[in-house]
C-alpha cells in the first residue's frame, strides 16, 4: 500500500505528519519527493547503504576560442540566454533552458550541452525501516523526473524486503512533482491549515488528487489557530464529499518535538496529539484497505 | 528614516525562504503595508505564481488582468515529409511523431516554447500560434498603489514566463517587494535573479537551518546580496543565530511567536495596520534592509 | 492481435511495470504466433515527455491493447486516439499471468 502526504503549500506540517505516521506504522518505506527540501533525514539520520548519482538537466555551455561570433544562437535562442558582452558570446546557465538548439546550429561547434550530476539519490535503514530520500544540488530543477526515481527506488526496497507499506512525503505546489509523486499511489491524504490560503490551495490540490481518480483524505493541522476557517474547510469536505481525517490543535510540542530531533509519537507517546494522529492514521488505513478489497 | 526619501530610487527587494510556511507572506505584505502607510513610492508583485495569496491580504478598488502567452509550434501533417528532424530537434519529447501512421503533432504541455522545431524543418510545414499559460493580474489599492500577481494554469510545465512578465509589468521607480516561489529552483531563481536584494525568512528549527542552508548556497550562485529574518525566533533552536553569526551573515530582524498573530493572520490581515508596534517593527526592518542592501 | 505489456525487467517472470511511461520493458506479445519480444523503454529516463515517446514505441509495434498500471493525463488522449486500447492492473502480476488472463478470455 502506498500513502502519499501532499499539502500545496508549505509549513502546513506535512513532513511532521509523514515522520508521525511512519513512527505509527513502525515498519515501513519512507520515500521522502520533497527533493527540493528533503528534510526528513535529519529528523531519521538513516544509514547510507547506497548512493547513486542523478543526471539532471542540460546547459549548453560555449568554448570561446572555436567562436566567430556569427550571433547565429544568440539571435536564435528563445531564452534570452546568450548575451555578447565585450565582443565575447556569454550563456547564461540560469537562463539557459537546455533545449539545444544553439548547439545543433553553431557553424564551429563551439557549443556542447552539459549535463549535470551534482544531484544524488541516497536510500539506507532508519528507525522504523527503509528510507530513500532525493537531495537536488543548489539551483538544480525538480522536474518530477528525480520523484519518479525515488519511488522507483522504493518500490523496489519494498519488494526485496517485504515492507507491505509505502509513506510518500510529496513536494510542495501543484505541478509535475507532485503529479509524479502521487501517481498510481493507494491513497492521498491532503495536509492543510486553517487559513485563507491553505483553504484555497486545498482546494486545487483536491484538483490534482480528483484527476487522477485517487482517494483523498483532508487532515487539518494546527486547526485551533483558526476554528471558524477550519470549520468552513470541514462543511466544504462535507459538501463536496471529500473524505475527512480529522484535526490536530495547534501545540508547540509538535516544533519541540522536532528541536529534539524526534516525532511527536516519540516525543509525547502518551500525548493527545499522539492519540489523535494513531486515530487519524488507522482510519486512513482502514478505509484504504476497503477501497481496496 | 531612511526609506522615505528611497522613493525616487529603483530597488528591488526579494522576499524568499526556502520554503513555504515560514512567514515569506507575513514579511512581504506586512512591509508593502508600511511603505503604503508612509506614502512611498512601491509596488508588491507576487512571484509565487502556483499558489499566489498575496492578493487576500489587500482590498483593491479594480483589478486588470493580462494574459501571458507563449509560441507554440503548430505542424501540418499536409506539408510534412515525415524526415525526422524537428522530432530529432525537439529535446523535450514534445512531438508526437509516428511516420508508419503519418501522424505528427505537438503535446503543446510538454512544449518549452524553444522554436527548434521550426530552426529544423526545412519544409515550411511549422508555423507557431499563441497558447495562454497564465496570468499577471494589476489589483489597483487605495491611495493608487499596486498588487500584481503572476498565476500559472495548472499543467503548465513552468511559471517561468508567467513571473517575469509580472516583474516585468512593474518597471517603475520605488520600492519593488518580490514575493518569490518556495523552493530553490527555476521560478525561485528568477525571480531572485530579478531582485537587487534578497530577504530570507525562516524557522530556527533544524529543519528550517537546513533549508537556508540550501537556499544560501543558491544565493551564493547568483552572487547576491541577502540578509535574514528569523520568524518564531523564540520556539526553535539556537542553531541558526549561532550559524548566522559564525558565517557573519546580516541578521535583519528577529520575530518572537504570537499565537495572536498567527490567527489574525490566517484571516488575511495585516499586523502592521492594527498595532502601532508591529508598524515599527517593519519600518525598522525596511531602514535595516536599505542600510545592508546600498552598503 | 498484438498487446503491448509494461514490465519491470525482460523475463516472462518479471513482474508488470505499473509506471507505463517510466517503465523498464515493453513486452509485445502476439496473440496469434505467440511470440514475445522485450523492447526496452529508452525513454524511461527522459526528463519530460517519456509517456509520449511511450504511445510512439507501442504505436510503430502495431499492438491494439496495452496493459499498465495507470495511464497519465496526457497518455490517455493519444491512445484512444489511436485505438489502442487501455488496460490498467493493480497490485504485482507477472507477465506470465497476464499473457495467460489475456489467453483465457
Ligand atoms: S541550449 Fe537553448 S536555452 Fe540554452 S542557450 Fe542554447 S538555445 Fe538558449
Ligand atoms: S518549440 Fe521546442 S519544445 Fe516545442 S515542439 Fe518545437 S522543439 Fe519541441
Amino acid at each position: 500500500m502506498q500513502i502519499a502526504i501532499i499539502s500545496g503549500k508549505g509549513g502546513t506540517g506535512k513532513s511532521s505528519i509523514t515522520a508521525a505516521f511512519a513512527s505509527i506504522e513502525k515498519n515501513v518505506v519512507l520515500a521522502d519527493c520533497d527533493v527540493d527540501a528533503s528534510n526528513l533525514y535529519l529528523l531519521f539520520t538513516p544509514t547510507h547503504e547506497k548512493e547513486q548519482a542523478y543526471i539532471g538537466a542540460e546547459t549548453a555551455i560555449i568554448d570561446n576560442n572555436l567562436c566567430i561570433s556569427c550571433m547565429k544562437c544568440l539571435e536564435n535562442c528563445r531564452f534570452d540566454a546568450i548575451s555578447y558582452i565585450n565582443q565575447k558570446i556569454i550563456i547564461s546557465d540560469v537562463a539557459c533552458d537546455g533545449c539545444g538548439l544553439c548547439a545543433r546550429i553553431c557553424p564551429t561547434q563551439a557549443i556542447m550541452t552539459q549535463q549535470h550530476d551534482k544531484s544524488r539519490l541516497y536510500s539506507g535503514s532508519f528507525r522504523y525501516g527503509k528510507m530513500v530520500y532525493g537531495v537536488l544540488a543548489p539551483g538544480e530543477e525538480n522536474s518530477g523526473k528525480l520523484v519518479n526515481e525515488v519511488r522507483s527506488k522504493a518500490n523496489i526496497i519494498a519488494t526485496e524486503n517485504d515492507l507491505a507499506i509505502t509513506l510518500i512525503d510529496g513536494p510542495p505546489g501543484i505541478g509535475c512533482p507532485v503529479i509524479s509523486a502521487i501517481a498510481n499511489v493507494d491513497g492521498v491524504v491532503l495536509v492543510t491549515e486553517p487559513t485563507l490560503s491553505g483553504f484555497h490551495d486545498l482546494k486545487r490540490i483536491k484538483e490534482i488528487a480528483d484527476n487522477f481518480r485517487l482517494p483523498a483524505w483532508v487532515i487539518i493541522n494546527k486547526f485551533t489557530i483558526n476554528e471558524k476557517i477550519s470549520s468552513e474547510i470541514e462543511a466544504w469536505c462535507k459538501k463536496e464529499k471529500v473524505n475527512f481525517a480529522g484535526k490536530i490543535p495547534f501545540d508547540l510540542v509538535m516544533v519541540e518535538a522536532m528541536t529534539q530531533l524526534k516525532t511527536i509519537i516519540e516525543y509525547q507517546p502518551n500525548g493527545t496529539i499522539t492519540k489523535k494522529l494513531k486515530e487519524i492514521y488507522n482510519y486512513i488505513k482502514l478505509n484504504i484497505n476497503k477501497q481496496t478489497n | 528614516m531612511l526609506f522615505k526619501t528611497h522613493g525616487d530610487k529603483q530597488l528591488k527587494i526579494a522576499i524568499a525562504s526556502g520554503k513555504g510556511g515560514t512567514g515569506k507572506t507575513f514579511v512581504a505584505t506586512n512591509l508593502y503595508s508600511v511603505l503604503q502607510q508612509n506614502q512611498v513610492s512601491s509596488i508588491l508583485i507576487d512571484c509565487d505564481a502556483e499558489e499566489p495569496n498575496d492578493h487576500f491580504f489587500f482590498k483593491s478598488i479594480s483589478k486588470t488582468d493580462k494574459e501571458v502567452q507563449v509560441n507554440i509550434p503548430v505542424i501540418s501533417a499536409e506539408s510534412c515529409i515525415f524526415c525526422d528532424k524537428c522530432y530529432e530537434y525537439c529535446h523535450y519529447n514534445a512531438i508526437f511523431y509516428l511516420p508508419s501512421l503519418q501522424q505528427i503533432h505537438v503535446m503543446e504541455d510538454l512544449c518549452h516554447s524553444c522554436g527548434a522545431c521550426s530552426v529544423a524543418c526545412e519544409h515550411n510545414a511549422i508555423t507557431e500560434k499563441k497558447k495562454t499559460i497564465g496570468t499577471v493580474t494589476t489589483y489597483l489599492l487605495s491611495g493608487n498603489y499596486k498588487l500584481i500577481e503572476s498565476r500559472v494554469n495548472i499543467g503548465v510545465y513552468s511559471p517561468v514566463p508567467v513571473i517575469t512578465s509580472a516583474i516585468k509589468e512593474a518597471e517603475q521607480q520605488g520600492i519593488i517587494i518580490l514575493d518569490a516561489p518556495p523552493g530553490t529552483s527555476c521560478p525561485f531563481i528568477h525571480t531572485v535573479n530579478n531582485a537587487d536584494y534578497v530577504v530570507l525568512v525562516a524557522e530556527p528549527t533544524p529543519f528550517g537551518l537546513s533549508d537556508l542552508q540550501k537556499t544560501i548556497a543558491v544565493l551564493h550562485i547568483l552572487e547576491k546580496p541577502f540578509g535574514i529574518v528569523i520568524n518564531k525566533s523564540d520556539i526553535g533552536t539556537l542553531a541558526m543565530s549561532d550559524f548566522i553569526q559564525k558565517e557573519n551573515y546580516d541578521l535583519l530582524l528577529s520575530i518572537p511567536f504570537d499565537r495572536s498573530v498567527a490567527s489574525f493572520y490566517s484571516e488575511g490581515k495585516i499586523m502592521a495596520e492594527r498595532e502601532e508596534k508591529w508598524k515599527e517593527i517593519f519600518e525598522n526592518l525596511i531602514d535595516k534592509i536599505i542600510e545592508t542592501a546600498c552598503k | 492481435m498484438k498487446i503491448a505489456i509494461t514490465s519491470v525487467g525482460n523475463s516472462l517472470s518479471s513482474n508488470i511495470d505499473e509506471r507505463f511511461g517510466r517503465c523498464a520493458f515493453f513486452v509485445i506479445y502476439d496473440t496469434d504466433t505467440k511470440s514475445v519480444e522485450f523492447i526496452p523503454n529508452h525513454a524511461k529516463d527522459a526528463e519530460g515527455g517519456a509517456g509520449t515517446a511511450a504511445v510512439q514505441l507501442i504505436a510503430s509495434q502495431q499492438v491494439a491493447k496495452v496493459v499498465s498500471g495507470q495511464f497519465g493525463v496526457k497518455v490517455k488522449p493519444l491512445l484512444d486516439s489511436l485505438k489502442i486500447q487501455m488496460i490498467s492492473i493493480k497490485g504485482s502480476h507477472s507477465v506470465q499471468e497476464i499473457i495467460n488472463m489475456v489467453e483465457e478470455r
